[in-house]
């Protein structure tokens, strides 16, 4: 007996695992790109389109998993901007120190998260929000609330700056390897998919044994983790620590993550396609520039966050209803 | 409050919470008399005055959402936006060339707008059943974008001395806003003391099941929660607005929710929902801006204050999920 | 013996749960435990399972003493139990749920899912099952879900399955299937622990019955030796054959005295749970809906009080066709009902008994939104009175009064609203003698005024001593009618137990 609401769900499921929307509408996007503008195609904007996005989509594929496990990161943006402080700092020593300074840094942060939440019981929005706020603190007292020039002579620029093999940019090259590796660490791993089970249901993955904190401090870790990761990006590629970057990067997170199918509430979820979402953001913006380009629109950078919030409300709408008609189906 | 057999008022029941944030407060005081310089003069206790109001009135709002089990993550952005358009309005040529109704409009019609972004906000939670956080979410961001597109992202400067009244006006010698906030805190008071939503919006951050079942209107319960604090935001907006006589959308209401939501939880509102201490989230408020104004005068950085912040937050959800368990 | 449990003691602050329970079960038996509900079976399977840990008492497993910490542990100590909520993840694949913890790996770290999927087939295979199982378990019907939470189990060699109300929500084809599957694992020498209230279905498929009642384990019979009549009056603390005797006593007698109609029900249906309700309730009368758990009791009040939303159907009130849309409107209608839940859905803890009191009457007790205390004060007073209510003050809070004092709050919330029609789910559950008597006194001076009520309660003795009739409701449909005076006990129960087996065999749809 297949029932109105296994079929709607089964349905959801498929577009989610499947992620053709998202793919299709990049595609579409870029397709209307080439066509429409000169430069869209120019190995210049190619590169740094996908240079600027790198951070997000590290950060966004970090907020994936701890989404996945029904949970939230708001501490994202404050983390990247304190970890772009402590990149800075270290970049007289190189790239080679620099990066996992920073990225440990991000991790540090994690953790705080995981204990508030797994040991403190306290709810992820709050425990993040607090740390969003410690970051942020943080970040203004270690930088004395400058921007922190980085060390252009060392090698440390390059990352944010230089292409590898002349070709692609480090930064998406890092970030391909990060989302291939956290892509296999979900689909074929068992804390990959504990993380899904706890957020299909937390109550029932305990029952079944299953490790359920340690996969949520995992969720937790890994997502300062990306966020040191980007703060380093940023560091590198704008040549200084901004302790007052990163706001409203959790919503861009959160909304690559929701676009790529990813149930806000959980169980549901998949990296390729929040790489895609993550990329269906950017490019919405790099074709807004080039609007702004040809002069038919011309939008200030502040419609940057309107759009992002609206991008966002639209993708929880269409996940609200097809939530709602489930329920709708199986009550 | 296991020996509370016999209670008179609301505001007893909240009990040991009010009762430690109240010896925190002093403590606070006795500390700054005793160690920060000119703490006991009228001129700090203006400038803490009208901090404070902001924080309040703001917090307040807050406890409301909180008490239905809500949290509301706009209030900061809605104040950015509300204050963003009572210069624009006021400036506007309608405004300049009737003056007293620019005025009273640049009160109004942000306000209005406010309530707007709280019927959104309510809806998406209470209609739509998403979850508070997401749901405010949409407008923590582009609330705070939208004002800054309507003012191209510029510092509105003014001279507007009707206007400014609300932000630098003085009755019986203490600051207007003052007054406002506590007039704002009788009203909510007596309104969820005294009326049937205010009845309501206990029974549904209590026992939401329960509400419903007793024929509770749940939805409007919660909606109006939520306009409420979008209101009291846009009106915390137009005082930081009217205090500086300039908007600067950047900034107005930056990390306001976590003032908010930090005096709600320390003056003893339940993340659960079902208790909403108006007065407490006064206390709260007061307790946050002088633990600000404590590290400020005393030479530690504005930075150093945000971790204490957030420290305060963690500690009070901490005792709060330990009491609980 | 495969387990053994005796002597098991458990209370929860203070009040005891189990008194001395055990049970045995035998290597490949199916062994049914039944109760009344809070008799005690489900703290004894979770102490069992290591949800609980024991005060008390002995057991042994495999021939080992058993200190089970964790459901993990119970696990792999080969007892696998599926709950009567599946503690199966819907979101997630029909593989991911049954190898979910224990993945074939490659290079002992990466998930071969080929392998996985394999393993499942061959398992569900064994069952005659052939589903899609890369699909989410989500998207198969309740029954393949159970099968599958019954895969898993097996999966993990488990010497024991525990099933917990396995059929409450499927229908009978797909009772069969899963009896299948039950019978395959009694044929690999797997015990089965099957906890159900539809006693027919325990002579189909289970060897031994344990019956437990008030914490304590009452009987362990073979059910080829035993009736539903002897379950029953097991369960309940009866004499079986002063039930049957009574059972056969004339029906009925003079109707009571009663007045027009108030409210009409036909063929309510709202879903698996009910399927078929009727009932005539008149001014001045109460109608007691009698019937075992699951019989689709609460479901019926749930639809009649506009919760649950009518599939098909008609509800007349005062002969005028109705539709609510949830609990307001019936209110406004001139319903009342108190919930069975008393925690979940009854008391707001942290509000006074004044403000519980008040709660459903508040659109009529304020104007223009404000709330006349005075009056408010003087209702509760007054119910506070008549219903002595021990409280230190009516500002009190409600979660600080005993659970009879709690409920007698509650019916008072709804006797305020002088609702022409109250609907009582369990009205005394869970309170002492003394405030059970009087709760049952004020009901009965209610209806004396004109006024009717539904009465649902387990125990039959309230039921049949309570109502001026009863309709007898079986798996979600009314089946029956008994009329007092002259109702007993006894007679309920043979009802109870005559349908179904008097069809020879049970049929669900």
């Amino acid at each position: 007996m297949l029932d109105e609401s296994a079929f709607d769900l089964r349905r959801m499921l498929q577009r989610n695992s499947a992620s053709v929307t998202v793919w299709a509408v990049l595609f579409a996007l870029i397709v209307f790109g080439l066509l429409r503008y000169e430069n869209f195609g120019s190995a210049y904007n190619i590169t740094s389109f996908l240079n600027y996005n790198a951070m997000f989509i590290a950060i966004a594929l970090g907020m994936c998993f701890v989404i996945m496990t029904g949970g939230i990161d708001l501490s994202v943006g404050s983390v990247a901007a304190f970890t772009s402080v402590v990149a800075a700092y270290l970049s007289p020593y190189g790239i080679q120190v620099a990066l996992p300074g920073a990225i440990a840094a991000g991790l540090a942060f994690g953790a705080i998260n995981a204990f508030f939440v797994i040991v403190l019981h306290i709810p992820p929005f709050i425990a993040t929000l607090a740390t969003m706020l410690g970051a942020k603190g943080g970040a203004l007292v270690i930088s004395g609330a400058q921007t922190i020039s980085v060390d252009w002579t060392s090698n440390f620029t390059k990352l944010g700056m230089e292409n590898a093999a002349g070709i692609l940019p480090w930064t998406i090259l890092i970030v391909g390897v990060l989302a291939v590796a956290l892509w296999i660490i979900l689909e074929k791993t068992t804390i990959g998919r504990t993380v899904l089970a706890i957020g299909g249901s937390e109550d029932a993955s305990a029952l079944m044994g299953l490790k359920v904190n340690r996969a949520k401090a995992f969720v937790y870790i890994l997502s300062g983790g990306c966020a040191g990761l980007a703060g380093v990006f940023l560091a590198s590629g704008f040549g200084a620590g901004q302790p007052l970057e990163g706001i409203g990067w959790e919503l861009s997170a959160i909304a690559s993550v929701v676009v790529g199918g990813t149930l806000l509430t959980g169980g549901l979820g998949s990296v390729p396609a929040t790489v895609a979402g993550a990329l269906l953001l950017g490019l919405v913006f790099n074709i807004l520039n080039f609007e702004n380009g040809r002069g038919t629109i011309s939008f200030s950078a502040y419609w940057q966050m309107v759009i992002r919030g609206g991008f966002l409300f639209v993708v929880i709408l269409f996940q609200a209803r097809l939530m709602a008609r489930h329920q709708k189906a199986a009550a | 409050m296991d020996q509370t057999v016999s209670i008179e008022k609301p505001p007893a029941r909240l009990g040991s919470r009010i009762h430690g944030g109240l010896l925190a407060l002093v403590l606070l005081l006795v500390f700054n008399a005793l160690v920060t310089p000119n703490f006991l003069q009228l001129q700090t206790l203006f400038v803490n005055i009208s901090q404070v109001a902001t924080i309040a009135i703001v917090a307040m709002g807050m406890t409301l959402v909180i008490a239905t089990g809500g949290i509301d993550l706009s209030v900061g952005a809605v104040m950015a936006l509300a204050g963003a358009l009572a210069p624009l309005i006021f400036l506007s040529e309608f405004g300049v060339a009737y003056p007293a109704l620019g005025v009273a409009v640049a009160f109004i019609l942000p306000l209005i707008v406010a309530g707007f972004c709280g019927l959104f906000n309510g809806a998406m939670v209470a209609v739509l059943g998403i979850q508070p956080i997401i749901a405010t979410l949409i407008l923590f961001i582009s609330g705070r974008g939208i004002a800054q597109v309507l003012t191209n992202g510029n510092l509105q400067t003014f001279s507007n001395p009707a206007f400014s009244y609300l932000g630098t006006g003085k009755i019986l010698g203490l600051p207007f806003q003052g007054w406002l906030a506590l007039a704002i805190a009788c009203v909510l008071f007596l309104t969820i003391t005294r009326t049937t939503w205010g009845r309501y919006l206990l029974a549904v951050g209590g026992n939401e099941r329960a509400a419903f079942l007793s024929g509770g209107p749940v939805r409007r319960v919660k909606i109006g929660a939520y306009v409420i604090c979008a209101v009291l935001s846009g009106l915390a907006g137009l005082i930081v607005v009217a205090i500086n006589s300039a908007s600067d959308a950047a900034r107005n209401g930056n990390l306001m929710e976590l003032d908010a939501i930090a005096a709600a939880v320390v003056g003893g509102a339940l993340l659960q929902g079902g208790r909403a201490p108006i007065f407490g989230a006064i206390l709260g408020a007061i307790i946050i801006q002088l633990v600000k104004y404590t590290l400020l005068a005393n030479g530690v950085e504005d930075e150093v204050a945000l971790i204490a912040k957030a420290l305060i937050i963690v500690a009070a959800v901490w005792i709060q999920q330990r009491r609980k368990a | 013996m495969l387990l053994s449990m005796t002597g098991i003691e458990k209370s929860f602050g203070g009040v005891p749960a189990l008194r001395g329970a055990g049970i045995e079960i035998a290597p490949g038996e199916v062994h049914a435990l039944i109760g009344q509900n809070g008799a005690g079976k489900s703290t004894l399977i979770k102490i069992l399972t290591g949800v609980y840990r024991r005060d008390g008492g002995e057991i042994s497993f495999a021939g080992h003493p058993s200190e089970v910490l964790s459901p993990r542990e119970a696990q792999e100590a080969g007892i696998a139990t599926i709950y009567q909520e599946l503690n199966l993840v819907p979101l997630r694949s029909v593989t991911e749920n049954v190898v979910m913890g224990y993945e074939p790996k490659a290079f002992g770290m990466l998930i071969n899912w080929r392998e996985a999927h394999r393993r499942t087939r061959e398992i569900l295979a064994r069952f005659d099952i052939d589903i899609d199982v890369t699909a989410p378990l989500g998207s198969f019907s309740t029954a393949i879900q159970q099968l599958v939470a019954i895969a898993r189990a097996v999966s993990l060699d488990a010497q024991m399955v525990i099933m917990d109300e396995p059929t409450s929500s499927l229908d009978a084809k797909e009772v069969e299937i899963l009896f299948g599957v039950i019978r395959e694992l009694k044929s690999q020498g797997v015990a089965v622990l099957y906890v159900s209230h539809f006693l027919d279905e325990l002579f189909e498929i289970c060897d031994r019955v344990t019956v437990m009642r008030d914490g304590q384990t009452i009987t362990t019979r073979q059910l080829s030796e035993t009736t539903k009549l002897d379950m029953i009056a097991d369960m309940l603390g009866r004499n079986p054959d002063e039930v049957a005797a009574e059972g056969m006593t004339e029906f009925g007698g003079a109707a009571a005295k009663r007045g027009p109609v108030r409210l009409h029900a036909e063929g309510v249906a709202t879903g698996p749970r009910l399927k078929r309700f009727d009932l005539t309730l008149h001014e001045g009368e109460i109608v007691g809906l009698g019937g075992l758990l699951g019989s689709g009791r609460t479901e019926a009040a749930r639809a009649l009080f506009g919760v649950d939303a009518t599939q098909s159907g008609s509800i007349e009130i005062e002969g005028a066709p109705i539709r609510l849309e949830g609990p307001a409107e019936a209110i406004s209608a001139g319903m009342g009902f108190l919930a069975e839940d008393r925690k979940a859905e009854g008391i707001i803890p942290d509000m006074s008994v004044r403000e519980n009191l008040t709660l459903a009457l508040l659109p009529k007790l304020a104007s223009g939104g404000q709330i006349d205390f005075g009056r408010e004060r003087e209702i509760v007073e007054r119910f506070i009175r008549t219903l002595g209510i021990k409280t230190a003050d009516m500002d009190q809070p409600i979660r600080e009064l005993s659970g009879g004092n709690q409920q007698k709050v509650l019916l008072a919330r709804w006797l305020a609203t002088e609702p022409e029609i109250l609907i009582l789910d369990e009205p005394t559950r869970g309170v002492d003698v003394g405030a059970k008597r009087e709760i049952q006194a004020f009901v009965r001076d209610y209806v004396k005024k004109g006024f009717s009520v539904v009465l649902i309660s387990s125990e039959f003795e309230e039921i049949v001593e309570g109502a001026d009739r009863i309709i007898v409701m079986h798996e979600g449909r009314s089946v029956g009618e008994l009329t007092n005076p002259g109702v007993t006990e006894n007679m309920l129960v043979s009802a109870l137990a005559q349908h179904g087996e008097g069809g020879a065999e049970w049929t669900r749809q």
